[in-house]
């Protein structure tokens, strides 16, 4: 058979599956055997995705990998999977990132380490399916179906206030998701009083005209959806809570994948299926944005918590994702996804970092450190190199994204970009001083003296990060080249029904003249 | 003229980078540490100066790093004015880390090693601004130096070191990633790359509104340049040891401050266009205001590092004032005030650095008498003197000339005017330091005692210099006497900018 004819995006998600299904063969008295079996599947995972970005052809913006095969017929429900330029980086983010996050729970998760795995490895799934899934109902399948194990990860494995945290994800999210499906249905009817065809293709919907009203409508029930899951202000306040009370590996995934899913969306369905709607909204969302990325910034400084605090900071970097985006040009669009690659690495290894301090003291409380540095130089040195590519310091990755999205919001409207920038000077200084506050000084607490420096796992975790925040740092053209065609296409479409819906204004006032 | 390709400005740059890992895992042997730093001062110096004739022959040289996006690279571009630059800051880091290497000793200075691999970071990134070819590598390279330069500016670790670095920090980042940042996206929204052409890269586009307002988010957002009311970050980075101040303080962080905005109104916005826009006149009067209030701040200074402080912050606004007068003689004094105001002031604040470590005194009034003990030091003091107030045949004399025929050929009388009241007030707050330390007689040593309590700390003999810190700071006198009587090195690299 041939390796092109293979259904290699279904092998990269289902991957996981096979693992879940050994791990369920083993016991529960062998947590090592159960920790390398999913360890190994997610790298293996990983390293079966990597055709993917070698293999795919940067120069069309057509899908690719595509599998299409009819599913429910009768309802017009097809399986069918493929991807983009967008999607392919954000497909490798999450298998990069997943044996990363595996590997930090080694010693932290030590009770139902069997349960816990198949939660990761199940999660996997559901991340891979949505950026995969080019049909409404199987990528809504995919999107409930992440729900479940995030759930179960923040509520069994969390903190004190787990259950809290759980539910509230539990109930923002699905509220969310079910606007989306009356959406997702009301175009399903209009889709078949238009064509005659009932169909969820998604691609089809992208060429589907929609009256400029009914647009308004379908847009506002995916922004909820999406505004949610992203979060943009002030849909926020489920995410602090669900990340304080997360395990590491599953802050690392909600982080760094998870919101990822409320941008992806907005990309995907929003702006070409609303593309009317999207220009209206754009001052709309300009606002939120910015009033999220300052708001975010702001309360981060208030932090005492180092989790909260990182959290705080993902409302202000998301702000800057969807400030880009909605800049609708090419700069603005392409900032916005490399932002959120950047974003998915650098909070990811925040989380990391603010995970080895909890192994090592079991607490957040930035009171509590003080003079790190002078026990763990190793770890000071790693920590400050995430701090600096968090705060875009240039040369890594944090850089390009910022500039990116400046330059396009700068195109789009100058006060709003003017606002976003004073976003990124609050956005060093609360890092920094946290980080000054945590590392610097003189020991003031006894507890501190005998911290170990950073051991080979942890190493193994982050260093494989840092490689990628500087190669995104030096050459972004690795990566902007793979979506450039994608980007060019979306916005080609964004603007194709401005200009129908110019002349039929012109038409119209042509007539009334 | 021709462009060449070569590496030579990366190895410039990689140098002393490459010297800081080095200089970090040798930290426990002084000597092969100090090595290091000079190995590294010494190769850089070469590599620079290698590269004279063939900008000499108008050329420039060209060497891209890595590419980010549509007409944004990575770059370096050696021009006259990069070398002019790369040229003081390089040969005056070979003089300084000898002056730091007796400094640091001598006071028994803690965390050492810290100091001399952050030293040879900052310098990598000054000689990257040097080379810089275009508006972001240049940003790139001054947030490096910023970053680099903290940890130097806290290097006590005292409460007052630690609120010296925080306000640091806040200006010198804050500022450029708001302002700056605005800046050079708008330059890249309106020309499409942010090269730097000579001539200017906005020489052709249409004056607007928002163009004469990005000018000053380049002037305030190059905060290094220390224009007011954006200078505060200055006297406080006084904490820092003295040889950081002298370097970086004199010329490699302010410089590239001043530098930068030189940059911009030569090759990003071009004569013409800055002609056009009107917009010299403004930055004029704003740099003329810093060069009077900086001067009449420093004469109410006892301390006299905050004296020397507040008169970089004047005198780096003649750079500027030079440059946006506009006219080639005012360009060609504000250009070569880069140079002549880096070898006076690293003077005078090596003699500072001097004074505390052979006597541990820090404020001008307890300096009577010290002439006699400290001659050698006192002597540079008042070579470095004579130059910051613009007398022949010292260094600053050539910048006064040039500017002043520079703003009659503006004719701007009410510039000339603000250039003479200067030079009045710049004699009057130097020469009695030096006045003090020779003809006056010492206090009489108990109430002496009293003022000054570096007394008490071990000194209690006859103060004498250290020759390895008096050595260097001899050096810098003399060359800022001969660069006075001798210009023509910088002076043809100037025309040559101006070309």
């Amino acid at each position: 058979m041939n390796l092109a004819q293979l259904p290699i995006l279904s092998i990269v998600t289902y991957l996981p599956l096979a693992g879940i299904a050994l791990i369920c063969c083993m016991s529960n008295k062998r947590p090592d055997l159960i920790r390398w079996t999913a360890f190994l599947t997610t790298v293996v995972t990983f390293i079966v995705s990597l055709p993917l970005y070698f293999n795919h052809d940067a120069s069309t913006w057509q899908m690719q990998f595509v599998e299409n095969v009819p599913w429910l017929q009768s309802f017009g429900v097809s399986y069918h999977m493929g991807i983009d330029g967008i999607s392919l980086l954000l497909v490798m983010l999450t298998t990069f990132l997943s044996p990363l996050a595996l590997l930090s729970t080694w010693s932290a998760v030590t009770e139902r380490v069997k349960e816990y795995m198949i939660c990761l490895l199940f999660l996997q799934v559901g991340m891979l399916g949505v950026f995969c899934a080019l049909d409404f109902f199987l990528f809504y399948v995919f999107w409930e179906v992440m729900l479940i194990p995030m759930y179960f990860i923040i509520g069994i494995w969390g903190g004190p206030r787990r259950i809290y945290a759980a539910i509230k994800f539990f109930i923002y999210t699905m509220s969310g998701s079910v606007l989306m499906l009356i959406a997702i249905l009301s175009l399903y009817f209009m889709m078949y009083k238009a064509t005659g065809e009932y169909t969820f293709d998604i691609l089809k919907y992208h060429q589907l005209h929609i009256p400029a009203a009914t647009q308004f409508w379908l847009f506002l029930a995916f922004f909820l959806a999406f505004a949610i899951k992203v979060p943009m202000f002030p849909f926020h306040t489920w995410l602090p809570d669900a990340h304080v009370e997360a395990p590491t590996a599953g802050s690392v995934i909600l982080a760094g994948v998870l919101l990822k899913m409320g941008t992806y969306g907005f990309l995907r369905f929003n702006l070409p299926i609303f593309p009317l709607a999207t220009q209206q909204f754009v001052p709309f969302i300009f606002w939120l944005s910015v009033i999220g990325i300052v708001y975010g910034a702001l309360v981060s400084l208030a932090q005492d918590d180092i989790k909260k605090l990182v959290a705080y900071s993902s409302v202000s970097h998301l702000g800057y994702c969807m400030l880009g985006m909605f800049a609708l040009n090419v700069e603005g669009i392409e900032g916005s996804t490399i932002q959120m690659i950047n974003h998915g690495l650098s909070t990811g290894a925040l989380f990391l970092i603010v995970g080895m301090l909890y192994e090592r003291r079991h607490t957040r409380l930035i009171s509590e450190y003080g003079g790190v540095m002078k026990v763990m130089p190793l770890f000071a040195t790693l920590f400050l190199m995430v701090c600096f590519s968090s705060i875009g310091v240039p040369g890594l990755n944090g850089f390009v994204g910022e500039l990116l999205i400046l330059i396009g919001a700068f195109k789009a409207s100058v006060p709003f970009a003017s606002v976003a920038m004073l976003g990124l000077l609050l956005g060093s200084v609360y890092l920094l001083w946290m980080y000054k506050r945590v590392m610097y000084g003189p020991i003031t607490n006894e507890k501190n003296k005998q911290l170990p420096d950073m051991s080979f796992r942890e190493l193994a975790y982050l260093v494989p990060i840092l490689v990628f925040i500087v190669w995104i740092g030096v050459a972004p053209k690795t990566f902007l080249n793979k979506m450039h065609t994608s980007v060019t296409h979306l916005i080609e479409q964004v603007n194709a029904e401005k200009t129908i819906a110019k002349t039929m204004d012109y038409g119209t006032e042509h007539t009334h003249n | 003229m021709v462009t060449i390709l070569s590496i030579k400005p990366l190895l410039a740059v990689l140098a002393s980078l490459i010297a800081a890992p080095l200089i970090l895992i040798s930290g426990k042997h002084q000597n092969l540490r100090e090595f290091w730093s000079v190995a590294a001062g010494v190769v850089k110096f070469c590599i620079v100066i290698s590269m004279v004739p063939v900008i000499f022959a108008g050329n420039t040289i060209e060497y891209t790093l890595f590419h980010i996006y549509q007409g944004i690279d990575i770059k370096f571009r050696v021009d006259a004015f990069g070398l002019l630059f790369a040229t003081v800051s390089s040969f005056l880091w070979i003089v300084t880390t000898f002056y730091s290497i007796g400094y640091m000793r001598s006071n028994k200075e803690h965390a050492q090693t810290r100091y001399f691999t952050c030293f040879a970071i900052s310098l990598a990134s000054t000689i990257a601004v040097a080379f810089s070819a275009n508006l972001v590598t240049l940003f790139f390279f001054y947030e490096a130096l910023s970053l680099a330069t903290v940890p130097l500016v806290g290097h006590k670790e005292t409460p007052e070191a630690q609120e010296g670095a925080r306000k640091y920090f806040l200006y010198l980042v804050g500022l450029s990633k708001t302002l700056l940042l605005a800046g050079v996206i708008i330059v890249y929204t309106v020309a499409g790359t942010t090269d730097f052409v000579s001539g200017g890269l906005l020489k052709n586009v249409p004056g607007s509104t928002l163009l004469f307002v990005t000018f000053f988010l380049f002037m305030y957002g190059f905060a290094k340049g220390g224009v007011m009311p954006v200078h505060n970050w200055l006297p406080s980075a006084m904490v820092a040891p003295t040889p950081v101040s002298a370097l970086l303080h004199a010329v490699a962080v302010v410089k590239v401050g001043v530098f930068s905005i030189l940059r911009v109104v030569f090759h990003t916005y071009g004569v013409d266009a800055m002609t056009r826009m009107n917009i010299g006149t403004t930055a004029a009067y704003i740099a003329c205001f810093t060069i009077l209030v900086g001067s009449i701040i420093a004469m109410t200074k006892d301390n006299l590092k905050a004296r020397l402080a507040y008169s970089t912050v004047s005198q780096l606004s003649y750079v500027i004032l030079g440059a946006v007068l506009l006219t080639p003689l005012g360009m060609t004094g504000g250009i070569v005030h880069i140079a002549n105001h880096a070898f006076s002031k690293i003077t005078l604040f090596f003699c500072a650095g001097s004074l505390y470590t052979a006597a541990h005194k820090t404020e001008i009034s307890q300096l009577s008498g010290i002439g006699k003990k400290m001659p050698l030091t006192m002597a540079a003091f008042f070579i470095g003197s004579l130059s910051m107030i613009g007398v022949p045949p010292a260094a600053g004399f050539i910048t006064k000339w040039y500017l002043a025929l520079g703003s009659i050929q503006a004719h701007q009388v009410p510039i000339l005017i603000v250039l003479l009241a200067s030079t009045v007030l710049n004699a009057a707050y130097f020469l009695p330091v030096t006045y003090k330390a020779f003809f006056q007689k010492e206090d009489n040593p108990g109430h002496g005692h009293g003022h000054s309590h570096g007394d008490d700390h071990g000194h209690h003999g006859e103060p004498h210099e250290i020759p390895m810190v008096v050595g260097p700071l001899l050096l810098t006198a003399i060359i800022s006497l001969a660069i006075g009587i001798f210009p023509n090195y910088f002076l043809h690299l100037a025309q040559e900018v101006l070309r």
